[in-house]
């Protein structure tokens, strides 16, 4: 059983502008990019059941040149409003990294 | 062809180091620009007017690219000034400018560029149905602008504008971080793909590099490629680092939206040229049929009051789903006895963030079977007036401190308090309150210009 953690360099959350999270998944080397690109473990269904969002406002690329997986969707709560914790939405990402990929 | 764009550091004030910048003056760049600000950091700074970095360390950078300019009698274009780009931002980094030159004894043309908008302005266009919303917006209304701080990014044509009129150094209001990047090669005739790509490449400084650092880059833009190199020796971008950049902060990162265009990088490619440089071609740009300036606003919410805490018994912090809500009830009643006459209910917030059971995460949290060892609290109240906000965290402290626990019998200390008092004031607080788009007569007419000689 592998994670998303065990073949990425790096994963992340961050804001794109105030209004919208973005996540990138950055993989160690090719042949772990190539195991996602193959397997697709990665999917807008997949996502909007984790995070429970609708998968049309899901936006997910799979970004060759840079090996790399890359979702964004509007944020729950907007940046700065009383009820956001998480003000460069930073620490969204945990959930991504127990993903299973497939061989 | 080749235009040379210079890029000493990802934001103003947050330092580069001094050998990085004269090797840049070495290969003799036809632009210096620097972006200044961000919203990243919250929508305080565009409320408040005040800048995120000190005035030190602008001040400090500003200096050696002023005395870099100089040197190679090239413009000098900094945006966004005072981090969100405000005319109280652009005046400051104006008054830090004029201080250098009088130190100095620098002389150059200074353009002052103001993108704050007027209420009564916004309020037209709205009712003429020239501003439109983006995907997901907050409501927008007259009310909401007359309570905003708002301000328009400003694409290359203002920047392109102040150059006109023999402008060498620019201090501009908010601005598209790539336009500061862009100008002089869209004005030197550079192919726009090329051109646009690369200026979204440098925009952050060496932060595309393999150890992101505050320092700088060059871009040389050529025909039918551009190329990336930091300006430090010991610094490397590669095809994979510099493809990896267009992912920051961006939704899509094939598709960059900019005021007269989209920048498109599905089909570039990039190819290392040495171990420290990266070639890119392929990039594209499609021209926007109707020109659009992004704005942005922030509105003040209230004044804040905050007391943090933690609670170590599993039985307190499991009960508090249970004992929270009626503690509110309580909150309510107590406010109408006290302060009846000055607050109704809609206009203060009382919350509670528990650190240890899905505070981080809010809505977004996938964990349920969380059993922490001890949980941190953060009481948050906001309330119109700084006064009101601290009477009521007085309050509100002392009854979270003492709240009924079932199956407790008498008087216990539910949460620890760190801080004698534990009030804490943390001042006004702050929401965005625009992600909208302003369509314009003309890419110039919502900006204004002021020259002076120094």
């Amino acid at each position: 059983m592998t994670t998303i953690a065990e073949l990425c360099s790096l994963v992340r959350s961050k804001n794109a502008g105030p209004f919208v999270l973005t996540f990138d998944l950055m993989f160690t080397d090719q042949m772990n990019y190539e195991r996602v690109r193959r397997t697709r473990p990665i999917t807008k269904t997949l996502l909007a059941d984790i995070y429970k969002q609708k998968e049309e406002d899901i936006t997910l690329v799979y970004h060759d040149q840079a090996r790399a997986i890359k979702a964004s969707f509007p944020r729950p709560v907007f940046q700065g409003e009383l009820r956001d914790s998480d003000c460069y939405g930073g620490q969204q990402y945990v959930p991504l990294m127990s993903i299973i990929v497939p061989e | 062809m080749e235009v040379r764009v210079l890029a000493p550091t990802g934001v103003i004030g947050a330092g580069f180091k001094v050998s990085s910048l004269e090797r840049g003056i070495s290969l003799k760049p036809h632009v210096i620009a620097c972006d200044a600000g961000s919203t990243d950091s919250g929508p305080a700074a565009l409320g408040s007017g005040k800048a995120k970095l000190s005035r030190e360390a602008c001040k400090r950078d500003l200096r050696l690219l002023l005395l870099a300019r100089q040197t190679l009698d090239v413009p000098l274009i900094i945006g966004s000034c005072g981090t969100s780009g405000r005319d109280t931002g652009v005046d400051w980094m104006a008054d830090i400018a004029l201080e250098i030159a009088d130190e100095e004894s620098l002389h150059f043309k200074l353009a002052l560029i103001y993108a704050d908008q007027s209420p009564e302005v916004l309020k037209q266009c709205l009712a003429q149905g020239k501003i439109q919303p983006l995907v997901p917006a907050p409501p927008l209304d007259e009310h909401v602008i007359d309570n905003s701080h708002v301000v328009a990014m400003m694409g290359i044509e203002p920047l392109s504008a102040a150059l006109d009129t023999g402008a060498n150094v620019i201090l501009a209001g908010r601005a598209s971080d790539s336009a500061l990047y862009a100008v002089v090669p869209e004005r030197m005739g550079a192919d726009r793909g090329l051109t646009w790509h690369a200026a979204k490449t440098i925009e952050c400084g060496a932060a595309c590099c393999i150890t992101p650092a505050a320092d700088g880059l060059i871009a040389y833009i050529r025909d039918d490629h551009f190329e990336i190199e930091p300006l430090d020796l010991d610094a490397q971008v590669t095809p994979l680092s510099v493809a990896a950049h267009t992912l920051y902060e961006n939704a899509n990162p094939f598709l960059l939206t900019e005021p007269s265009g989209v920048v498109d990088t599905e089909h570039a490619v990039y190819h290392a040229t040495s171990n420290r440089s990266v070639r890119v071609s392929g990039s594209d740009f499609h021209h926007a049929a109707v020109y659009s300036l992004k704005l942005e606003g922030s509105q003040l919410v209230g004044y804040q009051t905050v007391v943090i805490g933690g609670i170590r018994d599993p039985k307190i912090f499991m009960s508090l789903d249970a004992l929270l809500p009626k503690a509110q009830l309580y909150f309510q009643a107590r406010i109408a006895e006290l302060f009846g006459d000055r607050l109704s209910p809609g206009d203060y917030d009382i919350d509670f963030r528990i650190y240890g059971c899905g505070a981080v995460m809010g809505p977004l949290e996938v964990e349920t079977n969380t059993a922490p060892t001890e949980v941190g609290i953060l009481i948050t109240i906001t309330a119109p007036s700084q006064e009101l906000a601290s009477k009521i965290a007085k309050f509100v402290s002392h009854v979270s401190a003492h709240l009924p626990v079932p199956g407790y019998e008498g008087l216990i200390s539910t949460i620890a308090y760190p801080f004698s008092p534990p009030e804490l004031e943390r001042g006004p607080t702050y929401r965005f309150s625009v992600n909208h788009v302003l369509l314009p007569e003309s890419p110039l007419e919502m900006f204004r210009t002021k020259l002076i000689e120094v």
